[in-house]
């Protein structure tokens, strides 16, 4: 992974949803969200069940249709229609809560299947990249295996491997989390922290609050369908300024 | 009924039997379940398309293949094969289609309806995470299907099919009303000629018998393999 040196400049930023809304159906599950993602910026997006958090990370890569407002990834737009799709999804790794690996493909194909099939590198090459990226979550030993084969922390550090794989320009975590028993949270937390140690450009859904304590720039609350604070995360944490988020809180850090 | 059984009736005439008429059986049977398999998968990618004609095209054929007899569908197609051939390739008079081009088709085309429905089945039992995942990576749908749902779909589903595939085996059968030299077909033939309707049908009745009994203990073996996957 290259280290993204940050320059005191201001660029463009990575991801920038302007007035995002959604309908499922007359459903509206998203209304006026905006905010931004810097480049080597890690942003935490935080909310209650139901308020829209998985719907949102997936309008980022167009996984979802969005109704309103603009999305701008790296300077694409994800909702125009001349948009290639698949090629801007190609450099945006996402990770779900499901992990969601390809469960008839070893380890090792599930980390080059995309890279032959999708940027055309050769054989060898995607097999080098995928040891480089599997030594780093430390599961060189697996590659063989079946996801099958693997604990639920183990897998989703092989997800994170298989989005790194395409050499991502930003990442998106979908609850990255939530799926796995408790003595496994911390294995998966800690690729993150140092992927995020290594200036990579980060949109997660988490309600791990040490995790975004401890790496996150800034903390975006949802609460219903709306971006109801983004600031950054000491401010977030020290002086939530809705009652809304001061709640979600109180909830989450007392038990 | 049985007083006078003739064993040797059996003998004389099971060369002729197995390695014409099962030959030409399990021939039919085996095109017709690759042929069938893929058109299904095509019909059951339309009819779960966003699409609307498509899924509505698939729907209404498959629907409606489904609520006719078999034996209809093999005689009526053997009478319009060459009028349908001649309007496809715009020729001036009826195409010859042979007896057993048109049976295969007519199996095609009728099996494509039941091997759509497993197969519309099995994509569906594939969680939409998966899909996500694979466009996540940039696939398009092409390589989503072709990599990562079919597969799955298929190995999910390859006992059904392969339950669906004895089905069409027996069904095979039906082809002696367009006089084609099926199993059935040749044994009632040698039946009648010697006047030994116990001994073949009794014969013909056996075979089939091992034989389903051997396909389903392949299934059987294979669903309890296939189960450790996930
Ligand atoms: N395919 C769909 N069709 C209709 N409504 C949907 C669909 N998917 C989600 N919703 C609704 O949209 C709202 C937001 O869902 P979403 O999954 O984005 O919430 P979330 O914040 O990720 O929740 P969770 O913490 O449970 O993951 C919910 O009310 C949900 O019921
Ligand atoms: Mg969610």
């Amino acid at each position: 992974m290259e280290k993204d040196e940050k320059t005191g400049e201001k660029a463009p930023p990575m991801i920038l949803l302007d007035k995002v809304g959604k309908f499922y159906g007359n459903f509206r599950v998203l209304s006026e969200c905006s905010t931004q993602v810097a480049k080597g910026e890690v942003v935490v997006v935080c909310g209650p069940s139901g308020s829209g958090k998985s719907t949102l990370i997936k309008c980022v890569n167009g996984l979802e249709p969005f109704q309103e407002g603009e999305i701008l990834v790296n300077g694409v737009s994800v909702g125009a229609a001349s948009t290639d799709l698949p090629k801007l999804r190609s450099h945006v790794g996402m990770v779900f809560q499901n992990f969601e690996l390809f469960p008839h493909m070893t380890i090792l194909e599930n980390l080059t299947i995309a890279q032959t099939k999708v940027i055309k590198r050769d054989k060898a090459e995607a097999e080098q990249r995928a040891a480089e990226l599997l030594h780093r979550v430390g599961l060189h030993i697996h590659a063989t295996r079946y996801p099958g084969q693997l604990s639920g922390g183990q897998q989703q550090r092989v997800a994170i491997a298989r989005a790194l794989a395409m050499d991502p320009i930003c990442m998106l975590f979908d609850e990255p989390t939530s799926a796995l028993d408790p003595e496994m949270i911390s294995e998966v937390l800690d690729v993150m922290t140092e992927l995020a140690q290594d200036g990579m450009t980060m949109m997660c859904v988490t309600h791990e609050m040490g995790f975004a304590k401890r790496v996150a720039h800034r903390v975006a609350f949802i609460d219903q369908g709306q971006i109801v604070e983004d600031v950054s995360k000491d401010e977030f944490f020290d002086h939530p300024r809705s009652e809304r988020a001061a709640q979600f809180l109180s909830r989450i850090l007392h038990h | 009924m049985f007083g006078n059984f003739d064993f040797q009736a059996i003998v004389r005439g099971w060369h002729a039997l197995i390695f014409e008429g099962l030959a030409f059986t399990l021939e039919v049977t085996f095109l017709a379940m690759i042929g069938g398999t893929i058109l299904g998968t095509v019909f059951a990618m339309m009819r779960l398309s966003s699409t609307k004609p498509l899924a509505w095209f698939a729907g209404a054929y498959v629907n409606l293949l489904r609520s006719v007899p078999l034996v209809m569908v093999i005689f009526w197609f053997y009478f319009m094969a060459p009028y349908i051939g001649a309007w496809i390739i715009g020729a001036e008079r009826p195409v010859q289609v042979g007896a057993f081009a048109s049976a295969l088709i007519t199996f095609i085309l009728f099996e494509a309806c039941y091997y759509c429905e497993i197969m519309r089945a099995g994509i569906q039992s594939i969680p939409a995470g998966q899909a996500n995942a694979g466009y996540a990576l940039g696939f398009s749908y092409w390589q989503l299907m072709r990599l990562v749902i079919l597969p799955q779909a298929f190995r999910n589903m390859l006992p059904v099919l392969l339950t669906q595939t004895i089905v069409l085996f027996q069904d095979v059968s039906l082809v002696y009303i367009i006089s084609l030299p099926d199993f059935v077909t040749i044994a009632s033939k040698i039946a009648q000629r010697d006047n030994r309707l116990v001994e073949m049908y009794l014969f013909v009745a056996v075979v089939y018998f091992a034989l389903c009994l051997a396909l389903s203990y392949v299934v059987r073996r294979l669903r309890a393999r296939l189960t450790i996957i996930r």
